[in-house]
C-alpha cells in the first residue's frame, strides 16, 4: 500500500487516490486548427518514463487534483503540489 | 513407535492438563501447551502423511512454517482447518485430526503402490503425458489423487476476523535474540516500537538453546524488553504471523490468538531479525519417517519433553549440532555424531568421522549406511547448515548475494528499506547477533567486525554420484534426478526449474528445498550459485486463511450496494430487489413470474399510472457565475442556452469523443443548475466537473456538491399522473414538458419536473430524504383510486425500451459516439470548445460505417431475440454488421422489440437483416430506435 501526499490532506493510502493523468500535456485547441496527428498525441502519446516522473493524480476524498513527483521504479515520492495558481 | 515423552523436560506443558485428540482414528494423549506435532511425536506416530506424488510415508521434518509432510486436516466442534501444520497448530481436546493425500489414512494409504511406479512418473510428467485428449478427461481422476486437504462447504468458516490498521515507529520482525535486542534498544529511545513473533514466546532459539544476552539469563532481558516497549507505547503481537511486506513500510500480519486479527501495519522502520532454518543432509531415502531436522528436535525436546527416539545418528558439518547430541545424551538418548569434517572437535559424545550415504526401513529409518556400513537406529538428525530467512526482505524488493565464507545467500546491504539483523543476516554468533539488534534498534552504526576468511571446512550438498533416490522437496515430490532431467530437457533457469518440477511450490515455499534445488542445479549445470540465480518471493510468506484477509467483508458486506431511503416499504409492498448500478433497488413488485409481472406493471403504468422509485439517479449541485461556461465545456450539449424552470437532456463525452453519460440538466435559477446522471455514473460526473472546475473554469467561479443521497424522487408517470397527484393532495405547478418548478410539501419545498423516462406523462417529485416517508404514504393511498401501482425497475426498462431511450453502457459500448445515437446537431452546429469535440472529426468519426442506434422488429413469431445476438446482412457473407443491445416483448405493442447497434444503422431502416445466435438465425425489419409514439403525442397525458 502506497503513501501518497495530498497537498490539503498529508498522507493517505493509495486506495483514496485515482490516477488523472501524465503532467505537463496543454490541451490543443481550437478543434478546428489541430491536426489528426497533433490530437493523437495529446491523447496517446504519454511518456511513461522509467523513473522519475511527474502526474496529475485526484484524491477522491477531497476532490482535488493535484501534481504528483514520484520515481515509476523505486515508488519513491519525490513530493506533490497543488495545480498551478492554487492556494491552500 | 519410537517418539516418546521425557519425565521432566518439557517447558511448554503443563503435565496437570492432560488432553486427548484423535490422530485418524487412533487417541493421541498430550498436555496443554502441546502443538500438535509434539504430543504426534511423544505419542510414537511416525508416518503423519503421504507425499504428494508417490505416496512415500512422511514423518515430521521441522519445527515452524517450514514444515514441509505433517500437513494435516483438522477439526474440532464446528470448526474446520484444512492443510494445517502440524507445527503450527495448538493440540486441544477433542480434535479430530486425519492425514491429508492418503485413503483411508496415512499408514494404510491404498495409492502407495504410486511409489512402484516411480520411474514412469519423471519431471514434467503430467506435461508430457496428458496430452492426448483434452485435460478434462484426465482431471477428476488425478485431482482425486493429488492434492492435499480438502475444504468442506458445509463448515462455513466466521466471518468475525477484526481488520485493524495501525502505525509504529519501529516494527521488529522476529522476536528471537536479535530482535528483541533490537526492540529493546529502540524502546529505550522512546520509540513506539511493534515486535511481532510467529511463535507464542519471545526468545528464539534461546528458548531451547539457553544463553545469556548482555550478561544477563536470556528470559530476564526478555520480560524487561516486553515491559519497556509496552512502557513506550509500544506493542508485542506473538502468535502472530507476518505475512507480506508491501510499498512504503506497510506490512500485513495475521495475529492467530483470541481474538484473532489482520493487521495492516505501516512503520516508520523495520528491523527484520527473521532468523533462518535448518537445511537437511542429502542421502539416498533421506524422506523416511525418522529423518528430522537437528534443530527442531532440540526444540521439541526442551521445549515439550518429546524426543523422537532412543537411537539417533546426528550428521553434521558444524558445531551447531553438539549441544544438540548433549541435550539428547542427558535426556537418556543414545547418540552418534556423523561428523563430515577432516578435523573434527572433540565434545565428549561418541562421534565417527565421514557421512550418512543411505537411510534404510520400509515405514520409518530402521538404520542407515555410514561410510559403507550399516549401522542400526531409529531417527537421523540433520544439521546441514543454516539458510537466512528472507522471505520478507525479498518482498520488500531486497536483492540476495551469495557468500561463500558463511555457504548462504544474505541480504545485499541497501537494496530494500529495512535492517537485517542476526541469522537472518547470515550472523549466527550470539553475541554478535545481540550486538547487530542493540545498534540497529539504537540506530547507530554496528562495530565493524572482520569477516570470515575461509570457508568452511565442509558444507552439505546433494551428491549425483551416491545411489539411490535423494529427496531435494519434500513437499513436492522433487528428486535430484528430477532436477538433473530438467538440467537436461533445458529447464535450467531456477525459475524454469521450479514451474517445470514444482520445487519450491505449496506450504512451505521451499523453505526446506529451495537451497537444495538451487545448489543442485548449480552442481549439475556446472555454474556458480549466483550465476544460477534464485526464485522470487511473493507474500504470503506463509498461508493465510482467506478468512483472515476477507475478514466482515463478505456476503452483503462484500462490496455492499447503497440502499433506498424507502427500502422498508418497498419491501413492504413485496418487491423483490435486485443491484442496479450499484443501488438495490425494486425488480418487481408481488409474487408471481418476474417477466409477467414486469409486463403487467408496464401496461398499468401505460393504462392509468405507474410509480417508481428515482432516487438513484445522481443529482450534482452546479453552482456559481461560472456554472454554465463549465456545463458548456463538459457537456455535448449546451446548456448556457438554457432558460430557468427548463431541463434538458444532453451527454458527456470522453476526450476520445466516446458517450461517456447521459442524463438531463435542470436550470433552477441563473446560478444554479443541477445536473442527473446515471445512477452509476454520479462519482464519475463529479470528478470530471472538478477536472474542469479546477483546471480550467476557475475554483472561485463555480462551486460543485453531490446531493444525491439527500433527497428521494419517486417518479409518477402514466395517463393519469396529473389525476393521481391532485388525489394525493400535491399541488401540481403548471409546467411544460421538460419544465422545473416546485411546490410545497408538509411545509418543505418539493421540486416537480416534467421529465419522461416512459414517453408517458410524467413528474419526478424529489423531497428531502427526511420527508421520503410522508411522501411515499400520500402517493401509496391514492395509486389504488386511479388503478395504479407501483412498478420495478424491470418495467420501467420495458417502458423505456419501447421508447428507444438508451442506457449507457447497454446500448452503447466502447466506441459510440453521440452522432450514432441521432444526436449530430451539436457537432454540427457548435463552435465552442468542449470536452471530446475534435474526436467528433477525425476521419474514424468521420466514417460511413459506423455502427448506429436502430430498433428492430423481427418477422417471424413472438419469440423475444437474445440480448447479444449478432446482426448479419441476408445475403453474402457471414460478417457481424452489429448486435442487439436490448431486448423484450412489450406488452405496449404486443410484440417483441429490441434496440441495436448496427453498422449504417441509419440508412438501413426499412430493410431487413438477419439475427444470428448460437446456430439460429431469425430474419428482422430494421426500424427506428422509438416503437412507441414516435410523435410524442402521450406526452401530455
Ligand atoms: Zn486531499
Amino acid at each position: 500500500m502506497q503513501h501518497f501526499p495530498c497537498p490539503f490532506c498529508g498522507l493517505r493510502n493509495e486506495t483514496e487516490f485515482h490516477f488523472a493523468v501524465e503532467a505537463g500535456h496543454s490541451r490543443p485547441e481550437p478543434a478546428e486548427r489541430v491536426s489528426d496527428a497533433e490530437w493523437a498525441a495529446y491523447l496517446y502519446a504519454n511518456k511513461s518514463p522509467k523513473g522519475e516522473s511527474r502526474e496529475v493524480w485526484l484524491h477522491l476524498s477531497c476532490g482535488e487534483y493535484f501534481i504528483l513527483s514520484r520515481d515509476t521504479v523505486t515508488r519513491a515520492v519525490l513530493g506533490s503540489v497543488t495545480l498551478p495558481g492554487v492556494t491552500r | 513407535m519410537t517418539g516418546w515423552r521425557h519425565q521432566t523436560l518439557g517447558r511448554n506443558i503443563d503435565r496437570s492438563k492432560p488432553l486427548r485428540f484423535s490422530f485418524d482414528g487412533q487417541d493421541v494423549d498430550g498436555f496443554a501447551g502441546d502443538t500438535l506435532a509434539s504430543a504426534l511425536i511423544a505419542s510414537g506416530q511416525r508416518i503423519l502423511g503421504r507425499s504428494f506424488k508417490y505416496h512415500r510415508p512422511r514423518g515430521l521434518w521441522g519445527m515452524g512454517a517450514e514444515e514441509p509432510n505433517a500437513v494435516l486436516d483438522v477439526r474440532h466442534g464446528s470448526e474446520h482447518w484444512p492443510n494445517t501444520r502440524a507445527t503450527l497448530a495448538r493440540a486441544q481436546d477433542g480434535m479430530t485430526v486425519t492425514s491429508v493425500n492418503a485413503w483411508p489414512t496415512a499408514r494404510g494409504d491404498m495409492f502407495r503402490l504410486m511409489d512402484l511406479a516411480h520411474r514412469f512418473l519423471p519431471a514434467g510428467f503430467y506435461y508430457k503425458t496428458f496430452m492426448a485428449l483434452p485435460w478434462r478427461f484426465y482431471e477428476p481422476m488425478i485431482r482425486r489423487m493429488a492434492g492435499l486437504g480438502r475444504v468442506d462447504p458445509s463448515c462455513a468458516p466466521r466471518a468475525d476476523v477484526a481488520q485493524v490498521s495501525a502505525e509504529c515507529d519501529v516494527l521488529v520482525i522476529g522476536a528471537g535474540p536479535a530482535g528483541i535486542a533490537a526492540a529493546k534498544a529502540a524502546a529505550e529511545t522512546g520509540k513506539r516500537v511493534w515486535l511481532v513473533e510467529e511463535s507464542s514466546q519471545l526468545g528464539g532459539t534461546l528458548r531451547w538453546r539457553g544463553g545469556e544476552i548482555g550478561g544477563t539469563p536470556w528470559q530476564e532481558f526478555a520480560a524487561a524488553t516486553r515491559e519497556i516497549v509496552l512502557a513506550a507505547g509500544g506493542r508485542i503481537l506473538t502468535e502472530t504471523t507476518l505475512w507480506g511486506a508491501f510499498d512504503h513500510g506497510s506490512f500485513a500480519a495475521w495475529e492467530r490468538g483470541v481474538p484473532e486479527r489482520h493487521w495492516r501495519i505501516r512503520s516508520t522502520r523495520t528491523i527484520l531479525a527473521s532468523g533462518g532454518i535448518e537445511r537437511p543432509v542429502w542421502f539416498a531415502n533421506n524422506d523416511l519417517p525418522g529423518v528430522m531436522s537437528a534443530e527442531a528436535a532440540f526444540h521439541h525436546l526442551i521445549l515439550y519433553g518429546a524426543a523422537p527416539g532412543r537411537r539417533v545418528l546426528l550428521a553434521m558439518a558444524s558445531d551447531r549440532g553438539v549441544p544438540v547430541a548433549r541435550a539428547l545424551t542427558d535426556a537418556g538418548v543414545e547418540v552418534t555424531l556423523v561428523d563430515a569434517r577432516k578435523t573434527p572437535v572433540d565434545c565428549g559424545v561418541p562421534r565417527v568421522t565421514g557421512r550418512i550415504e543411505a537411510a534404510h526401513g520400509r515405514r520409518g529409518v530402521d538404520s542407515a549406511t555410514v561410510n559403507g556400513k550399516r549401522i542400526a537406529c531409529d531417527t537421523i538428525l540433520c544439521a546441514g547448515g543454516t539458510t537466512p530467512t528472507l522471505h520478507i526482505w525479498c518482498q520488500a524488493g531486497g536483492k540476495l548475494d551469495w557468500d561463500a565464507s558463511r555457504d548462504m545467500l544474505v541480504p545485499r546491504p541497501g537494496t530494500a528499506p529495512m535492517t537485517v539483523v542476526g541469522a537472518a543476516a547470515g550472523v549466527l554468533d550470539l553475541e554478535t547477533a545481540v550486538e547487530d539488534g542493540w545498534a540497529a534498534g539504537s540506530e547507530i552504526e554496528a562495530t565493524n567486525r572482520p569477516a570470515p576468511k575461509s570457508p568452511p571446512d565442509h558444507v552439505f550438498r546433494p551428491d549425483p554420484s551416491l545411489p539411490g533416490r535423494q529427496w531435494i522437496d519434500l513437499q513436492n515430490d522433487v528428486t535430484l534426478k528430477d532436477v538433473t532431467l530438467a538440467a537436461r530437457e533445458g529447464f535450467s533457469s531456477v525459475e524454469h526449474l521450479k514451474r517445470y518440477t514444482t520445487l519450491g511450490m505449496a506450504t512451505d515455499q521451499g523453505r526446506t528445498s529451495n537451497f537444495a534445488g538451487l545448489t543442485a542445479m548449480a552442481a549439475v549445470t556446472d555454474r556458480t550459485i549466483p550465476a544460477t540465480g534464485t526464485t522470487t518471493y511473493r507474500p504470503p510468506f506463509q498461508p493465510v486463511p482467506l478468512r483472515a484477509i476477507a475478514g466482515p467483508a463478505r456476503g452483503a458486506l462484500y462490496h455492499a450496494p447503497k440502499r433506498l431511503t424507502l427500502e422498508d416499504m418497498h419491501r413492504a409492498a413485496g418487491a423483490r430487489f435486485r443491484e442496479y448500478g450499484g443501488w438495490l433497488r425494486p425488480a418487481t413488485y408481488g409474487a408471481g413470474d418476474e417477466t409477467t409481472v414486469a409486463r403487467i406493471e408496464a401496461q398499468t403504468a401505460r393504462q392509468s399510472v405507474g410509480v417508481f422509485d428515482a432516487s438513484p439517479l445522481g443529482k450534482l449541485d452546479v453552482i456559481g457565475p461560472g456554472a454554465a461556461d463549465l456545463l458548456d465545456f463538459t457537456g455535448y450539449v449546451r446548456m448556457s442556452t438554457l432558460k430557468p424552470g427548463r431541463a434538458r437532456y444532453g451527454f458527456m463525452l470522453s476526450e476520445t469523443g466516446i458517450v461517456y453519460d447521459d442524463g438531463v440538466v435542470l436550470r433552477l435559477a441563473e446560478d444554479h443548475f443541477l445536473v442527473s446522471t446515471s445512477s452509476s455514473h454520479v462519482e464519475g460526473v463529479r470528478y470530471r466537473l472538478e477536472d474542469a472546475r479546477q483546471d480550467r473554469i476557475g475554483r472561485g467561479r463555480v462551486f460543485i456538491h453531490d446531493i444525491t443521497q439527500g433527497f428521494t424522487t419517486l417518479t409518477v408517470t402514466g395517463p393519469k399522473a396529473r389525476e393521481m397527484c391532485r388525489k394525493a393532495g400535491i399541488e401540481l405547478p403548471d409546467l411544460p414538458h421538460m419544465g422545473v418548478g416546485q411546490t410545497s410539501f408538509e411545509g418543505s419545498p418539493m421540486r416537480v419536473a416534467r421529465i419522461s423516462f416512459t414517453g408517458d406523462l410524467s413528474y419526478e417529485l424529489s423531497v428531502p430524504a427526511n420527508l421520503a416517508h410522508a411522501l411515499h404514504d400520500r402517493l401509496d393511498t391514492a395509486l389504488p383510486e386511479v388503478g395504479g401501482c407501483w412498478i420495478g425497475l424491470e418495467a420501467v426498462l420495458i417502458l423505456r425500451a419501447e421508447k428507444g431511450f438508451i442506457l449507457i453502457g447497454k446500448d452503447t459500448d466502447g466506441a459510440t459516439m453521440p452522432h450514432d445515437l441521432g444526436w449530430g446537431g451539436p457537432r454540427t452546429r457548435r463552435e465552442d470548445e468542449y470536452i471530446g469535440k475534435r474526436s467528433l472529426f477525425t476521419p474514424e468519426a468521420q466514417g460511413d460505417k459506423r455502427r448506429q442506434l436502430v430498433g428492430l422488429r423481427v418477422r417471424d413469431g413472438d419469440a423475444v431475440i437474445a440480448t447479444g445476438s449478432h446482426l448479419i446482412e441476408d445475403q453474402g457473407a457471414r460478417r457481424s454488421l452489429g448486435f442487439v443491445t436490448s431486448s423484450c416483448f412489450s406488452p405496449t405493442l404486443k410484440r417483441p422489440i429490441a434496440l441495436a447497434l448496427l453498422e449504417n444503422g441509419r440508412d438501413r431502416i426499412g430493410g431487413s437483416v438477419q439475427v444470428f445466435n448460437d446456430g439460429e438465425v431469425r430474419s428482422a425489419e430494421v426500424t427506428m430506435a422509438c416503437a412507441f409514439d414516435p410523435k410524442g403525442e402521450y406526452l401530455d397525458g
